[in-house]
C-alpha cells in the first residue's frame, strides 16, 4: 500500500486527487522533528495527557530524595510499591466508573467486605456459617443469589457466573486454602458490583446517592462480620502474607522483565509496522523505537536494582521484584486492553462521551453503565487482597476511612475526568504512585498525619487546577 | 420518471387527541434531493421520525423499492438502509472521527477491534464525498468545527451502504462557509444515487440543492412540486397558507365536506 500512494496522487481523476490532499496528515509520514513539534503544539493547546502527573511525580521524588536520605534506599522504594498497590488497584477499578460519568463511593467499604470474607474463611477454616452465625450466613447467601439474579436480568453473564461461584465456594465449606479465599473475595466484590450496577442503571438512582448509601451499609456489614473491636489476622498464611510482602526470585524477576518489556516491544513495533504496511499514519519509526528502547532501559534498571539485596539487617536477605509489581502490571495491561482494543471498552467511552449518541448507535447503555460497577467492585476486591496482605489482618476499618477518597483522588491526579469520557487505567497507576510517594515521603520525614492529609489535599487540588486550566486552554484552542 | 425508492401513502399519526399527520403522501427518489419544508408544528419532524421507526404510525402504507415494508423500530429502518441525521448530530465528543463513524457497528471481533480497517474505510468514505476540511480522521470530534461535525454525521450515515438519508436541518447552526460545504455534500450524496430528504427552513438552501419540494401544512401534504416549476414566493405561500394559486390544498369553499 505504501508504494501505492504516489501513483494514486498521479491519477487524473479529480476526486481521488482532492481526496489525497485532503487527508494530508493521514497519508504523509511525519519526520521525527515534525512529530516532536506536533506534540509540543498539542501541549500548548492544552492536551497535556499524563504529563502533569508525571512531572509532579518526578518533582516529589527529587524533593523527598533531597530531604530524606532513606527515601531513595532500595528497601524503602520496594516498600513504597507495596504500600500504594492496594489503593492504586481500587483506583484502577474506579477509572471504569468515572469513564461513564458516574462515581462509586462504596468501592472502599465493598472491598473491606470482600477482605473480611477472605479473612473469615481463612480464620474459621472454611466454616463461614460458624463465623457469621446462621442468620447472617443465610442472608449472605441470599445476597449472593440476588446479585446473580440481578446480573442475569441485566444480561451481565460474567457477573451471574462469578456470583454463583461465590455461593458454591461459600456453601461447600472447603477448608482454608489461600487461593480459594482470594477467589471468594473476588466473587463477593463482583456480587456487590452487580447490586450497585442494577440500582444505578436499571432503577435509575444517581450513583452518588446509591453508593453513599451502600458505603454506609457495607461498613455495617463489615463490622457485623468482624465484630466490634475485632481483628482477623491472615499473616500466618504464607501465600496470603506474601501477596504484598513477598518478592519474586531473582530469576523470576528477570523473566518478568523479559516478558513485560518484550511483550510491549512486540506489540508496539508489530502495530507500528502493520500500519506502515497498510499506508496508515503512524508516529515516526525513530520515536516508536525510542519509546520501546527507553522503557526497556528503565525496566532493566528497575529490575536490576530490585534484585540487589536490600535488607537493612545484614543477617537476612531481601531481593527480587515485589509480587505487587506483576499484579498491578497485569491489571494495567488487561484494563488498557479492554478499554482500547475491545468493543466493550469503546462503548464505555461512548457512553461517557455522549449517552444519547451511544443509545442511538444501538449500544445497550443500561448494561454498560451497570457493568462498570461490576468491574469496579471486582477490582476493588482484588485491591482488598493486597492491602489486607500488606497489613496482615482485616479489621472493621478495612477499606473505610479515606481508602475510597484516596482512590478517586489517584485517578483524578493521573488525569481521569470526573465528568466521564476521559481517562485511562494508567492514570490510576500514575496517580496512585504520586499519593503513595507523598504518604511514604512525609512519613519518613516524621510528619504527623495532619500534615500528610493537608499535603495530599493540596496535591489533589493542584491536579484538579491543572486539569481545569488545560481544559479551558483546549476549549479555546479548538477550531 | 423514476420509481420512488421510498413511497409513503396515506400516513396518519396522532398523539392522543392531536391528529398530527393527515393522510400524508410522500415519495423519495434515488439520486434526487427532496426538500421537506413547512412551518413550525407542520409535522416535518414527526414524519421523519415515523419513517425512521422512532414513532409507530396509525395507518398508512410504506413501500421501499416497490415492496411494502413495515417499519416497527429504528433497527428496521436501519436494516432497510434508511439513515437519519438528527439536528443534535449524536456524536461522542471524546471519540475521534473513525470511532464515531463506526460507533455501535465496529469492525473486527468484539475482543479485538480492527482499527486499521475502520480507519481506511472512514477515510475512503470521506474521500468519496470529497470532504476537504478534515485533516486527519483521528481528530477527536471535540476539536472539530460545527460544519465539520455535521460533515462527519452525514458521512457516518452513508457509511452503511444506505439508500435513503434524511437530514434534519443540517445547516441551521452553521455559518456561510460551512453551510456551503454541507450543501455541496448533500448534492454529492444525491449524485451517488442516494435518496436524500432535506428538512430546512432556509429557502435559499432549498432552492439551491433540492430537485423537489414537499410542503407540509398543518399535518397535510400541501404540495409536492419540482423546484424548477415554482418560485420562491409560491413556496412561502404554500408554507404559510397551504396553497398558492392552483397548487396546494383545496380552498375551503371548494372542499368536499
Amino acid at each position: 500500500m505504501s508504494e501505492k500512494e504516489p501513483t494514486m496522487t498521479q491519477t487524473p481523476t479529480a476526486s481521488s486527487n482532492t481526496a489525497i490532499t485532503d487527508f494530508g496528515i493521514d497519508t504523509t509520514t511525519m519526520s521525527t522533528s515534525e512529530a516532536v513539534r506536533d506534540y509540543l503544539s498539542r501541549l500548548r493547546a492544552g492536551q497535556l495527557g499524563s504529563l502533569p502527573a508525571l512531572t509532579g511525580l518526578v518533582a516529589l521524588v527529587v524533593l523527598f530524595a533531597a530531604l530524606s536520605d532513606v527515601f531513595l534506599s532500595l528497601n524503602n522504594l520496594a516498600n513504597l510499591l507495596a504500600q500504594g498497590a492496594g489503593q492504586t488497584m481500587i483506583a484502577m477499578g474506579i477509572v471504569f466508573v468515572l469513564l461513564v460519568g458516574e462515581i462509586d463511593l462504596s468501592a472502599g467499604t465493598a472491598s473491606g467486605v470482600a477482605g473480611a470474607v477472605l479473612a473469615m474463611h481463612y480464620a474459621e477454616n472454611g466454616n463461614l456459617m460458624g463465623g457469621m452465625g446462621s442468620t447472617v450466613f443465610i442472608m449472605f447467601i441470599a445476597a449472593l443469589a440476588l446479585a446473580a439474579a440481578l446480573a442475569a436480568y441485566l444480561r451481565i453473564w460474567a457477573g451471574t457466573a462469578i456470583s454463583l461461584l461465590g455461593i458454591v465456594l461459600t456453601v461447600s465449606g472447603m477448608a482454608a486454602n489461600p487461593w480459594i479465599e482470594m477467589l471468594l473475595a473476588l466473587c463477593v466484590g463482583t456480587a456487590i458490583g452487580c447490586i450497585t450496577g442494577f440500582l444505578v442503571s436499571k432503577i435509575g438512582m444517581p450513583s452518588f446517592v446509591v453508593t453513599l448509601a451502600l458505603f454506609l451499609a457495607w461498613q455495617g456489614v463489615l463490622l457485623q462480620f468482624i465484630g466490634e473491636g475485632g481483628v482477623i489476622g491472615i499473616s500466618s498464611s504464607e501465600v496470603l502474607n506474601k501477596v504484598a510482602n513477598g518478592n519474586l526470585s531473582i530469576l523470576a524477576s528477570w523473566i518478568l522483565y523479559v516478558v513485560a518489556a518484550g511483550g510491549f516491544a512486540a506489540l508496539s513495533l508489530g502495530r507500528h509496522f502493520r500500519r506502515l504496511k497498510r499506508g496508515l499514519v503512524t508516529q515516526p519509526t525513530t520515536i516508536v523505537l525510542f519509546k520501546v528502547g527507553g522503557l526497556a532501559v528503565i525496566g532493566a534498571a528497575a529490575t536490576a536494582l530490585l534484585t540487589i539485596n536490600r535488607a537493612p539487617n545484614p543477617n537476612i536477605e531481601i531481593s527480587g521484584v515485589p509480587y505487587v509489581v506483576p499484579i498491578v502490571l497485569a491489571l494495567l495491561v488487561i484494563g488498557t486492553y479492554v478499554l482500547n482494543r475491545t468493543r466493550y471498552g469503546r462503548h464505555i467511552y461512548a457512553v461517557g462521551g455522549n449517552r444519547e449518541a451511544a443509545r442511538r448507535a444501538g449500544i445497550n447503555v443500561t448494561k454498560i453503565r451497570a457493568s462498570v460497577f461490576v468491574v469496579c467492585s471486582s477490582v476493588a476486591a482484588l485491591g482488598a487482597i493486597v492491602y489486607s496482605s500488606k497489613v496482615g489482618s482485616v479489621d472493621p476499618q478495612a477499606g473505610g476511612l479515606n481508602t475510597l477518597l484516596f482512590a478517586v483522588g489517584a485517578a483524578v491526579i493521573g488525569g481521569a475526568s470526573l465528568f466521564g469520557g476521559k481517562g485511562r487505567v494508567s492514570d490510576a497507576v500514575i496517580g496512585g504512585t504520586v499519593l503513595a510517594v507523598v504518604a511514604n515521603g512525609l512519613g519518613l520525614l516524621r510528619q504527623p498525619a495532619a500534615v500528610v492529609s493537608i499535603v495530599t489535599g493540596l496535591v489533589l487540588l493542584l491536579a484538579a487546577t491543572v486539569d481545569a486550566l488545560s481544559r479551558r486552554r483546549a476549549a479555546s484552542a479548538a477550531r | 420518471m423514476t420509481e420512488p425508492i421510498l413511497d409513503i401513502t396515506g400516513l396518519n399519526k396522532s398523539f392522543g387527541p392531536v391528529h398530527v399527520l393527515h393522510d400524508v403522501d410522500f415519495a423519495v427518489r434515488a439520486g434526487e434531493v427532496t426538500a421537506l419544508v413547512g412551518d413550525n408544528g407542520a409535522g416535518k419532524s414527526t414524519l421523519v421520525k415515523c419513517v425512521a421507526g422512532i414513532y409507530g404510525t396509525d395507518s398508512g402504507r410504506v413501500r421501499f423499492r416497490g415492496e411494502e415494508v413495515h417499519i416497527r423500530g429504528p433497527k428496521d429502518a436501519a436494516d432497510l438502509g434508511i439513515e437519519v441525521v438528527y439536528q443534535d448530530l449524536a456524536l461522542a465528543d471524546n471519540l475521534d472521527i473513525v470511532q464515531n463513524m463506526f460507533l455501535g457497528r465496529e469492525r473486527g471481533s468484539a475482543w479485538l477491534l480492527d482499527e486499521a480497517n475502520m480507519e481506511q474505510a472512514a477515510r475512503e468514505t470521506l474521500a468519496s464525498l470529497s470532504v476537504r476540511t478534515v485533516k486527519s480522521v483521528r481528530t477527536p470530534v471535540s476539536a472539530l468545527s460545527g460544519g465539520q461535525r455535521q460533515t462527519v454525521a452525514i458521512a457516518k450515515s452513508v457509511l452503511w451502504d444506505s439508500k435513503v438519508v434524511l437530514l434534519d436541518e443540517p445547516t441551521a447552526a452553521l455559518g456561510v462557509a460551512q453551510t456551503r460545504q454541507v450543501l455541496d455534500l448533500v448534492r454529492r450524496l444525491a449524485e451517488q444515487g442516494l435518496g436524500v430528504v432535506l428538512i430546512s427552513h432556509n429557502m435559499a438552501d432549498v432552492f439551491e440543492v433540492a430537485d423537489r419540494i414537499a410542503v407540509l401544512y398543518l399535518g397535510r401534504m400541501a404540495a409536492e412540486v419540482h423546484t424548477k416549476d415554482v418560485t420562491h414566493g409560491q413556496v412561502v405561500e404554500l408554507i404559510t397558507a397551504g396553497r398558492s394559486g392552483d397548487i396546494g390544498l383545496a380552498r375551503p369553499e371548494n372542499a368536499v365536506l
